[in-house]
């Protein structure tokens, strides 16, 4: 039996926990999986795509953002969140337009790979089919806003890693939009270089290198082998946070 | 010729049939037909109900997802679109000519298409009529009253369509609407596991493909006049060749014929495809009609798919299948074959060609090769032309300098048989209907000329912005107050 004085309850298993870890990371550690798609290991926690909500002594709070302590509750896989998550799910894809099946990053996408982890079989909901930019003025990337889902991990890896700052969320609400820091607003007239942070974070297919889609065959794609949740797993083994 | 049966000259007092939809094939359409109180046919027409839109809205999308996106127009003859469209790409990414396994991978693919769905055709969608009889009960008249009445004949057409099916997935990845084929060539070869596991059915595949030629050419002897002479209307022949004139169905030249069999033309590389055919949209259909251009667009139709390619061709490089070839074509010494029925025995010919190819390409070494993509100066655009199942299929594609596609043409081997189909159903409504109450027997034969074609009409069915549109407004009394129409031809 663990200790109950460094333990939490995680659906009614006693897990263990160290001071400072997020009930991302304790869960993690144990080997219990929460989706994620606007988290990511090398940058500070976001909490804006909720994903990862769980209930904290009753309360949901984003797992990645919430740190946790020995003697709380927490639960998971309850069918409540399970269908709020699945719906947190379905309203991105209904409000952007991912057309998995001839998108190149089908088998390579976050968004794509949760959905399926989750059991989403549908959008159920009405797409929006929202009009949005192909900028494909950049020789050698394009920017492809009908998948963005507004993670702003390529505006944090710019920031933080780059140090370049070439990519913003601007406008409100249902209108929020990813832009780029150029006045043409043209990702031709940044200085974004190849081998860039932003270039490698983007978990659908917003931003992608160009001329590179299909080069993998089915069957050797991101999540054909391991599933997310064994990727997620393993990544958390074997790089403790 | 039945062109006084594509529009009635007096509309007015006549009953109107629909069979909607048209049954076992793929896709959605309707036959309409316009009769007297007589039982007299007025009008007969094939209409393609559906709408689809992929030569838009692929405009602005990267040219390396067209191979993958494309493909969805439809789920029979997916990896002919597939290679279509890899082909007119290889021009943009600068490729002339895939390297060998590439080649072979793609050949490997495109032949395991045209086994499948040649078999699906033939045993699941035709089988019942030529089996059954035309005018025979409908209830067992499909795939499960042939399992039924001939078990062993709906057995191998199952297995033959896996056996191609699997010869998909393992070029493509997927059974259906894999990634295979890319831009420049291929992403990856056959493995020796894979190989083996496609070379063990592959004798039983063969006698199958065999046994399917000899049940088609037996219904012909055994109903010779029927079968020569059903909805038959000669037609000038189109298809690739190879350069050497033999039949090739992944690449070659265009070639037509007349419906003598004197050639049109010939040599024609497939870049140049529009200096010899044109198309023209009428107000009744979503599809259009394209035509050869020197001849015009009331002469200038023609028949596309096997029987046109196995008539077109000079020979088939492989021996079971060239035997059989020689067979069908002793049965018309003299002249070329037209009958749709023949549809089926030329395709049953193809099945087993595909079957050889198959066996072929399975014994070259280079299938397994490592060398997939080609490279070459960028260029600006592209034409590809295939055999898909159902005839010459045609993509031709314009790419900006910032890799968006600018320009799409698809013209689908369905839309070549456009005329064709509406002949032979007008043919057949002459033939069979005229002056007799219909009934569903009779109806079905009319079915049963558009199967011979077997038409795609998913496929056929994307000319959005370029369909006839006409719109009325009218007041509550029903008199047009306003009326906006767009390439509508006039009626009557």
């Amino acid at each position: 039996m663990s200790d109950p004085k460094n333990t939490f309850s995680l659906d009614g298993h006693e897990v263990p926990v160290t001071a400072g870890q997020t009930i991302l990371q304790a869960a993690e550690a144990s080997g219990s999986w929460i989706p994620t798609l606007c988290h990511h290991p090398e940058f500070e926690p976001h909490g804006s795509c909720r994903v990862c909500t769980v209930k904290l002594n009753g309360r949901t709070v984003s797992a990645c953002t919430t740190p946790v302590r020995a003697g709380d509750v927490v639960e998971l896989d309850t069918e409540e969140l399970k269908g709020l998550r699945q719906n947190l799910v379905q309203f991105l894809f209904t409000e952007g337009n991912h057309f998995c099946p001839s998108c190149e990053q089908s088998g390579d996408c976050r968004l794509q790979a949760v959905g399926y982890a989750l059991g989403v079989t549908g959008g159920h909901y009405n797409p929006l089919f929202p009009s949005r930019r192909v900028d494909a003025s950049h020789p050698d990337v394009l920017l492809e806003l009908n998948r963005c889902i507004l993670c702003e991990l390529c505006v944090r890896a710019s920031a933080q890693v780059d140090k370049k700052d070439i990519f913003a969320l601007s406008g409100r609400g249902i209108d929020k939009q990813l832009v780029v820091n150029a006045e043409s607003g043209r990702l031709a007239d940044t200085n974004l270089a190849l081998s860039d942070k932003a270039l490698s974070v983007c978990p659908v297919g917003a931003i992608l290198k160009k001329r590179q889609g299909f080069l993998v065959p089915i069957g050797k794609r991101t999540y054909d082998e391991r599933s997310i949740r064994e990727r997620d797993l393993d990544r958390a083994k074997e790089d403790p946070q | 010729m039945n062109g006084d049966l594509e529009t009635a000259k007096d509309a007015t007092k006549l009953r109107r049939i629909a069979i909607e939809p048209v049954t076992r094939v793929e896709g959605h359409g309707k036959v309409t037909i316009l009769l007297d109180d007589q039982h007299r046919v007025h009008q007969v027409r094939l209409h393609i109900v559906e709408f689809r839109g992929f030569e838009r809205f692929i405009q602005g999308r990267p040219y390396w997802e067209v191979p993958v996106m494309v493909q969805r127009l439809c789920g029979i003859c997916p990896v002919s679109h597939h290679l279509a469209a890899s082909k007119a790409l290889d021009k943009v990414v600068g490729v002339q000519q895939v390297p060998r396994t590439a080649e072979l991978v793609r050949r490997l693919m495109h032949y395991g298409q045209i086994l499948q769905s040649h078999a699906l055709h033939f045993y699941h969608l035709s089988s019942p009529d030529l089996l059954f009889g035309f005018g025979s009960d409908p209830g067992p008249r499909n795939v499960v009253g042939v399992l039924a009445a001939y078990p062993d004949i709906a057995k191998q057409g199952v297995l033959l369509r896996k056996f191609g099916q699997e010869v998909i997935r393992i070029t493509a990845g997927k059974r259906v609407h894999g990634t295979g084929s890319i831009p420049g060539g291929v992403n990856k070869s056959v493995s020796p596991e894979d190989r083996e596991e496609l070379l063990r059915p592959l004798p039983e595949i063969l006698e199958w493909a065999q046994a399917g030629v000899r049940l088609v050419a037996a219904l012909h002897q055994q109903h010779q006049d029927l079968y020569d002479h059903f909805g038959t209307v000669p037609s000038s022949l189109l298809s690739l060749v190879a350069k050497d004139g033999s039949l090739d169905l992944y690449d070659g030249v265009l070639r037509a014929k007349d419906h003598q069999g004197a050639i049109i033309f010939d040599q024609v590389e497939p870049q140049d495809y529009l200096t010899r055919l044109q198309e023209e949209v009428r107000s009744w259909s979503y599809m259009k009609f394209p035509f050869i251009e020197s001849l015009g667009p009331s002469e200038g139709w023609y028949k596309v798919g096997p029987l046109a390619r196995v008539q077109n061709c000079d020979r088939i490089g492989t021996p079971l299948a060239e035997a059989a070839r020689q067979e069908l074509l002793a049965a018309a010494p003299g002249h070329l074959v037209h009958a749709p029925l023949a549809y089926h025995w030329a395709r049953m010919i193809e099945l087993l060609h595909s079957a050889e190819v198959i066996q072929e390409l399975l014994a070259e070494p280079e299938l397994g090769g490592s060398e997939l993509v080609g490279k070459g100066p960028r260029g600006g655009g592209g034409v590809g032309i295939i055999e898909a199942p159902r005839g010459t299929l045609i993509h031709h594609y314009q790419v900006d300098d910032q890799d968006l596609v600018t320009l799409c043409n698809l013209i689908v081997s369905t839309t070549h048989n456009n005329q064709a189909m509406n002949e032979a159903i007008r043919q057949v409504a002459r033939q069979y209907l005229d002056g007799h109450e219909p009934t569903e027997g009779l109806l079905n034969h009319i079915e049963v000329a558009i199967r011979a074609f077997d038409p795609c009409l998913s496929c056929a069915t994307h000319a959005l912005g370029q369909m006839p549109l006409v719109v009325e407004l009218q007041d509550p009394s029903g008199q047009v107050v306003a009326r906006l129409s767009r390439g509508v031809e006039p009626i009557g």
